[in-house]
């Protein structure tokens, strides 16, 4: 992949415990800002990205040219409405987009590769208070996740529970399942059997493992879509030929579309940054982080000292987190007396539903901020 | 804002700053009149995601939910009031949902449509069909009103599951009547209980 452009970056003053034990030291966060902070620092939002997001959330990704992955919710006039609000995304630790990660100089000069300690969603979390701490911001208006950004969100009410005043939950969970981690191994097994791989030592190399990098991001993708939604867009419609090849080229669309997904991801991330964020997410069950011994955790403790008000939407066709995962949130923050809304959004598009165009979550997303 | 009269009754006697579940909120309006004059916690119920939508836009703690699945995971006690209007007649079991309200809150308002109204008994004793009335609006086949009930039956359901009646309301043509012969003239009926 190409060197991160430079964005906004905050030099954290201090070194960066972590949850495995270890410390991360001069660390940096690199993040996007959009609309004017109040000068009273109220209408600060803070919007936390999936595993293969980045900061650029509503401006151009300075790599590929695309436009910001929220960009149909986040701007002047949208539901998130940068006229009324501060809206921040920061690159989380672990990634590739300027924030520290395997890519990142380690204390010998060298990148750190598999010397990057393992990291976890609440270190994330923690590198992003840190960065609110630089910021000056103690209460955000709303902390607003989708998939890896929701249980980010989930982690900040949970740990940081005076941190912010609403949070937004969108196509989550609060524990990663066993499906979940078998299809993330898929993918890590398929970078570390890459021999370009060359056990995370690649970046002085010629080579990268992008093979197994997009093998990796072709399995993943087709746990974002939905059944419905690859056969209406793909079928069985062959791609640019009218009989089969009696061959492995790519015959079908669907096959060219993954091979074209897959090598386009290799342009904008790193590798090794694939396997800690992964980890991190297999890792993440918020219930056992408040467990007092282990398997005795009950997510409503989790949430136990939270006064935000919460509102967490599932979407009917998605089968990474399906809409159980959210309602078993639902009833622990019930448990727990917190105030919580919920709904089910009907929508073709699988687990993606959330980055794609929706009336109806555009008002739900509203009318949460109002 | 103006309240259906069944829920005008409930406001009136909602006790200020209390904790409050509406199930089956619909589009929230009496959990924004509790919040906004009594200063009380209010949560809602509701099975159509476009109310729920609409309540979440208000501000209103909202779930999307089933009531006769979804009220087992609250906890035992976590309601001073939980509020069933006109909800009743359309739960697979209503014996079931008025234990539940009971469970999660101490006390429990139910208001449902009367059948046992003359207008819907002149229906079927004289038209010889099931009542469509400006109280229960839609044919036998379509309504949600699976169980259909009348005041006397209700007092009874009451009876027979250890819950006290505190008081009772009735009301014909959006005005409140008085209680004498409710079962013949009222064509809704808002109870208040506990146990």
């Amino acid at each position: 992949m190409a060197t991160p452009p430079t964005s906004k970056s905050f030099a954290l003053p201090n070194d960066l415990p972590l949850d495995c034990g270890q410390a991360l030291n001069k660390v940096e966060i690199a993040y996007e800002s959009y609309g004017e902070l109040a000068p009273d620092k109220s209408n600060a939002i803070l919007i936390c990205h999936a595993l293969t997001g980045d900061q650029y959330i509503a401006s151009p990704h300075p790599v590929t040219g695309k436009p910001g992955w929220w960009e149909r919710m986040v701007g002047p006039g949208k539901p998130i409405d940068t006229n009324r609000f501060h809206v921040i995304c920061a690159n989380v630790i672990g990634s590739c987009m300027g924030s520290t990660g395997p890519m990142s100089e380690g204390p010998d000069g060298k990148p750190y590769a598999m010397q990057f300690p393992v990291i976890t969603i609440r270190d994330m979390v923690r590198g992003l208070v840190a960065l609110l701490d630089g910021l000056g911001i103690d209460r955000l208006h709303t902390v607003v996740g989708g998939s890896m950004g929701g249980m980010q969100a989930l982690s900040l009410a949970a740990n940081w529970p005076d941190r912010a005043e609403r949070v937004l939950v969108i196509a989550s969970t609060a524990r990663h399942s066993a499906q979940n981690i078998a299809f993330h191994e898929v993918g890590r097994q398929a970078i570390m059997a890459d021999p370009a791989w060359q056990d995370g030592d690649y970046y002085a190399s010629d080579a990268s493992p992008d093979n197994g990098l997009a093998v990796a991001r072709m399995a993943a993708h087709i746990t974002y879509l939905s059944e419905e939604g690859l056969t209406a867009k793909f079928g069985r419609r062959l791609q640019d030929r009218s009989s089969k090849s009696f061959g492995f080229d790519a015959d079908f669309q669907v096959e060219s579309y993954l091979r074209y997904q897959g090598s386009g991801f290799t342009q904008r991330f790193d590798a090794n940054s694939y396997l800690y964020i992964t980890r991190a997410m297999d890792y993440f069950d918020l219930a056992e982080e408040f467990a007092s011994t282990p398997g005795s955790g009950k997510l409503a403790d989790a949430f136990a000292g939270a006064s935000s008000r919460f509102c967490l939407v599932s979407f009917d066709t998605d089968w990474l987190y399906p809409t159980a995962e959210s309602r078993h949130i639902v009833h622990a923050l019930n448990a727990a007396g917190a105030k919580v809304s919920f709904v089910e959004l009907s929508a073709p598009h699988g687990h993606d539903s959330f980055l794609l165009e929706h009336a109806a979550l555009d008002r739900v997303v509203q009318g949460f901020l109002e | 804002m103006t309240l259906r009269p069944d829920l005008a009754a409930i406001a009136a006697h909602v006790a200020k700053g209390s904790r409050v579940l509406d199930i089956g909120c619909g589009d929230g309006a009496l959990m924004a009149e509790l919040e906004s004059t009594l200063g009380v916690d209010a949560r809602g119920l509701e099975l159509n995601p476009a109310q729920v939508e609409r309540c979440v836009g208000r501000g209103l703690s909202v779930v999307q939910g089933d009531a006769d699945r979804d009220l087992a995971n609250y906890p035992d006690k976590a309601f001073d009031y939980a509020i069933l209007s006109q909800t009743l007649q359309t739960a697979e079991r209503p014996d079931r949902m008025l234990d539940e309200l009971l469970r999660v809150g101490t006390k429990a308002f139910v208001s449902f449509p009367n059948f046992a109204h003359w207008r819907t008994r002149a229906a079927l004793m004289f038209g010889g069909r099931m009542p469509v009335t400006s109280a229960l609006p839609l044919s036998w086949y379509e309504t949600q009103n699976i169980h259909h009930v009348t005041i006397d039956d209700f007092r009874e359901l009451a009876r027979a599951k250890g819950a006290r009646i505190e008081r009772g309301w009735f009301f014909a043509n959006e005005k409140q009547i008085g209680a004498p012969a409710a079962n013949w003239r009222a064509e809704f009926a808002v109870f208040e209980l506990s146990r």
